[in-house]
């Protein structure tokens, strides 16, 4: 087998490699696609955590409005005397969906997991265009300025929601947030884009021309696949966000008027000359986010079916309909974002063409569930944690794909729209669904990126605690939203009709607080097993795919040997070989020829 | 290596193919984890009503259908949950390395099955769509031919009230103004209310009626409705509105048309009242 023979000889070369310039363009401003793979890892988990707090803060509010939140009241807002006013909540709600979806899970699925597996995954030694790709990790930090400065300029950080719906967002006196915060939140907005505008050219440049011999487009992996729609939808998406982004920054700041209305003031504030209209940017960022919805769930899609074929020992279930579905979501992904929009004011309509093309985005998700349950079905399954992680984000992507329903049909909408049934919904998505397939991911490629294994007994304690908490934190919001419990509200308790919910909000509080403490455990397992875990060789978990064939971890330009491709990437318990998984680079026995 | 070399599977022992270490019963408590996802859920939708965390006293003659829809959805969605959870329990069950002695099944997918659950799940989704578009329809597009019994005017934070007076006509000398949070209107008849916002974008939610609207600077819209019922209820803004926005409530006075007329006329006297007071100061 001519991969054990490459085996030996890796380590010489990819030490050579290794040493190559010094510590700045090494580690710093490398242009090597996995040192800046785990540059977007460590950044967005760092920035994970800042997320999560403010997380904690809007879920201290809900339980216990206007109470001194303890231990980090007086260490995050001293200057509210620890407890949370009414500007700070809505600086809380809008900021924690701002860093979960710009400086977490894009970043983190494109940034981290996009570079670091698509030139390994593909057989190729870096990608296409590496400076490009170092500008895409470093046009991140603008970002991360702009955001984090935010919060100390005067009226403090973004207050108007991350949808930064106008006129709130443009009128200066509608909002504390809108005084300076908002035009930070925007420069940084535009900084992420351009970031992912970079990374996305490259994807598809090196996923198009950079694949190894034999690599063909139906022999990749489904990550890949998902990474590659994934940028073309970025691609697409993106300038529309660029261009609405800018022209809100010159209604901030130069006094145009694309979203405002003539006459239009708040605070008793001079009136806008006005002229346009707040549903444009509606619109116009609607047109990019919800593409974004499915930038932030197709790769983890992807990853997730790679984790569940290698653990079920058995091949992919339906490997075309699972691309071709990605694409279909991909498609339709661009005609529905007006579903965010049927109560907004829009043509009703429009809102029953948006109805219909919306309850066909279900089908494609459909058909992915219930391939990957053939998967599973007749495998011999190994629950190994990153096994786990897989399972629970198809267990939890039935529920956060179903409640999606609900709010397609558009008279249901009219009464759960902006209630916590909508929470409930992007939750389940993104934290129960991508999230989750994050972490099976890292305890997946963990010992591709660091040679070493996280630990298991501790990894299935991460997940346990993490899946109990989460599901107690955001199913409970289903049937909150179903007594019409409105999101963004300081304090709900004022209303009659939501009095009632307190008790049901602080168990969902403590569960958020046990979910955020969890991480602890991931976060010292993570840490030690970079530098104490068990070492292994290259293909720990006798995957197929081409990643496991490099040295652990690769060395500069990856492959010590060129890899050629003989077959797709899910042959696990083919009846052509003694073991039960056939790398896509093992040649075929000599007898049978290559099919 | 991770597993050791005992991995391969070889002729003489086909059971070797299995983690060494990796407990058996461990497995099984996994399983029963995901299992508990379906148990759960269902049971959450079950004892939530007994709580009353469920929709609040409808009072409207259109919300029964919306009621309905949701129901209809739940039970449908409610049943692919159900099945597709314990699917995913009983193949993590079944196909445990440690205990399923058979060789895996080497497919690659199945062309029938595919099609099967790709055209099964759009016929439900079709009829979905086509089934809901009348009550789509009554809610947002068949607007009443009637006089507009207020209007209704969001600002930070605060929604304000006009009646028109005697005369019947919004925005002449005889309406009648309300800052106050209460709300007046009449049961038992339709209701046209005209909405609008001043200043940045609310959105008029009264849950009790089943109805939600956004309101748009620069944009009149139109809301209707007919309440069987009297009563009062909350006013709730749904879309973000500023700092404020958590205390931008008001009340709903639901009376039947009789009581209604009374209000307004006593509240008429009672401003007409105020101006004069003010006039002679």
């Amino acid at each position: 087998m001519s991969t054990v023979t490459a085996d030996t000889h890796a380590h010489e070369h990819a030490d050579d490699h290794a040493h190559v310039g010094g510590f700045l363009s090494t580690y710093v401003f490398s242009r090597d696609h996995k040192i800046i793979g785990l540059q977007f890892l460590f950044s967005t988990l760092l920035w994970f955590v800042v997320g999560g707090l403010l997380a904690m803060g809007v879920r201290w509010q809900l339980a216990y409005p206007w109470s001194d939140m303890p231990v980090f009241g007086k260490l995050l807002f001293a200057a509210e005397g620890g407890q949370i006013s009414p500007e700070f909540y809505t600086v809380l709600f809008t900021m924690h969906a701002t860093v979960m979806i710009f400086l977490v899970i894009i970043p983190i699925l494109a940034g981290a997991f996009g570079n670091y597996l698509i030139p390994l995954m593909i057989g190729a030694d870096d990608m296409a265009f590496p400076t490009l790709n170092m500008l895409s990790y470093w046009f991140m930090w603008p970002a991360f300025l702009a955001f984090g400065s935010s919060f100390f300029v005067e009226g403090g950080a973004a207050g108007a929601g991350w949808t930064s719906y106008p006129p709130l967002t443009v009128l200066n006196s509608a909002s504390p947030g809108s005084v300076n915060g908002q035009s930070l939140w925007l420069i940084g907005v535009l900084c992420v884009g351009v970031s992912s505008m970079m990374g996305s050219i490259n994807y598809l440049t090196t996923i198009i021309q950079m694949r190894a011999p034999g690599m063909t487009m139906f022999r990749l992996p489904m990550t890949i696949w998902a990474m590659f729609i994934t940028a073309v939808l970025q691609a697409f998406a993106l300038p529309v966000l660029t261009a609405a982004g800018f022209m809100q920054l010159a209604d901030r700041e130069l006094g145009t008027g694309f979203f405002l209305p003539e006459g239009v003031a708040a605070n008793n504030a001079l009136p806008a000359a006005g002229g346009g209209h707040p549903l444009l940017w509606q619109h116009l960022f609607w047109f990019y986010s919800h593409p974004a919805v499915y930038i932030m769930i197709l790769p983890a899609m992807g990853m997730v079916s790679d984790i569940i074929a290698c653990f079920a020992r058995k091949p992919l279930f339906g490997y075309k309909p699972m691309v071709y579905s990605i694409a279909a979501i991909a498609g339709l992904g661009f005609i529905v974002w007006g579903h965010h929009m049927f109560l907004s004011g829009m043509n009703p309509m429009l809102g029953m063409t948006f109805m219909v093309s919306t309850m066909f985005i279900a089908l494609p998700s459909a058909i992915k569930t219930f391939n990957w349950l053939g998967t599973v079905w007749g495998g011999r399954i190994q629950f190994t944690t990153p096994m786990l992680f897989a399972l629970s984000f198809v267990s939890m992507f039935i529920i956060g794909g179903l409640s999606g329903i609900f709010m397609a049909a558009t008279p249901v909408d009219i009464f759960i729209h902006d209630t916590y049934f909508i929470v409930a919904h992007f939750h389940y998505v993104l934290f129960a669904g991508t999230a989750m397939a994050v972490w099976g991911a890292i305890y997946f490629w963990f010992p591709k990126m660091f040679g070493r294994m996280m630990n298991e007994p501790w990894g299935k304690v991460h997940f346990f605690l993490t899946f109990v908490f989460l599901n107690c934190t955001f199913y409970p919001m289903h049937i909150l939203g179903l007594v019409g419990f409105p999101r963004r509200l300081a304090d709900p308790y004022h209303y009659e009709t939501f009095r009632h919910l307190m008790p049901l909000n602080q168990f969902m509080t403590w569960c958020a607080i046990g979910m955020f403490a969890t991480q602890i455990i991931f976060a010292i397992n993570f840490f030690s097993s970079i530098f104490m875990g068990k070492k292994v060789g290259r293909n720990p978990w006798h995957a197929n795919s081409l990643e496991w064939m490099a040295p652990s971890p690769p060395g500069h330009g990856n492959f010590d040997f060129q890899p050629i491709v003989y077959r797709g990437p899910y042959e696990y318990g083919s009846p052509e070989v003694e073991t039960d998984y056939y790398p896509q680079t093992q040649p075929p026995p000599e007898k049978q020829g290559d099919d | 290596m991770f597993y050791g070399s005992r991995w391969i599977r070889t002729p003489e022992n086909p059971k070797l193919n299995v983690p060494p270490g990796e407990d058996a019963a461990v497995n099984r408590f996994w399983c029963i984890v995901f299992l508990l996802v379906p148990i759960l859920g269902v049971a959450t939708f079950i004892v939530a009503p007994y709580y009353n965390i469920w929709f609040p006293r409808d009072v409207s003659t259109h919300g029964v259908t919306i009621d309905n829809l949701f129901m209809f959805i739940l039970w449908l969605t409610g049943i692919l949950f159900i099945g597709t959870e314990w699917a995913l329990f009983q193949f993590t069950w079944k196909y445990d390395a440690e205990r399923n002695p058979e060789p895996v099944k080497f497919s690659h997918g199945e062309h029938t099955l595919e099609v099967v659950w790709t055209i099964v799940p759009a016929v439900i989704l079709l009829f979905i769509a086509i089934y809901q578009m009348d009550a789509w329809a009554a809610a947002k597009m068949r607007k009443p031919n009637i006089r507009p019994t207020a209007e209704i005017a969001g600002r930070q934070f605060n929604w304000d009230v006009r009646y028109p007076g005697a005369d019947q006509q919004l925005h002449t000398l005889d309406d009648i103004v309300r800052y106050d949070g209460n709300i007046h209107l009449p049961m038992g008849e339709d209701v046209l209310l005209v909405i609008k916002s001043q200043d940045v974008l609310h959105s008029f939610f009264l849950p009790n009626l089943r109805l939600k609207q956004d309101v748009i600077p620069g944009m009149e819209q139109a809301m209707w409705f007919y309440a069987k019922d009297t009563g009062k209820f909350d006013v709730v803004c749904a879309e973000l509105c500023g700092w404020g926005h958590y205390k931008m409530k008001a009340r709903l006075t639901l009376q039947t048309r009789s009581e209604f007329d009374k209000w307004l006329a006593e509240t008429y006297k009672a401003e007409q009242a105020m101006k004069v007071a003010t006039v002679d100061q």
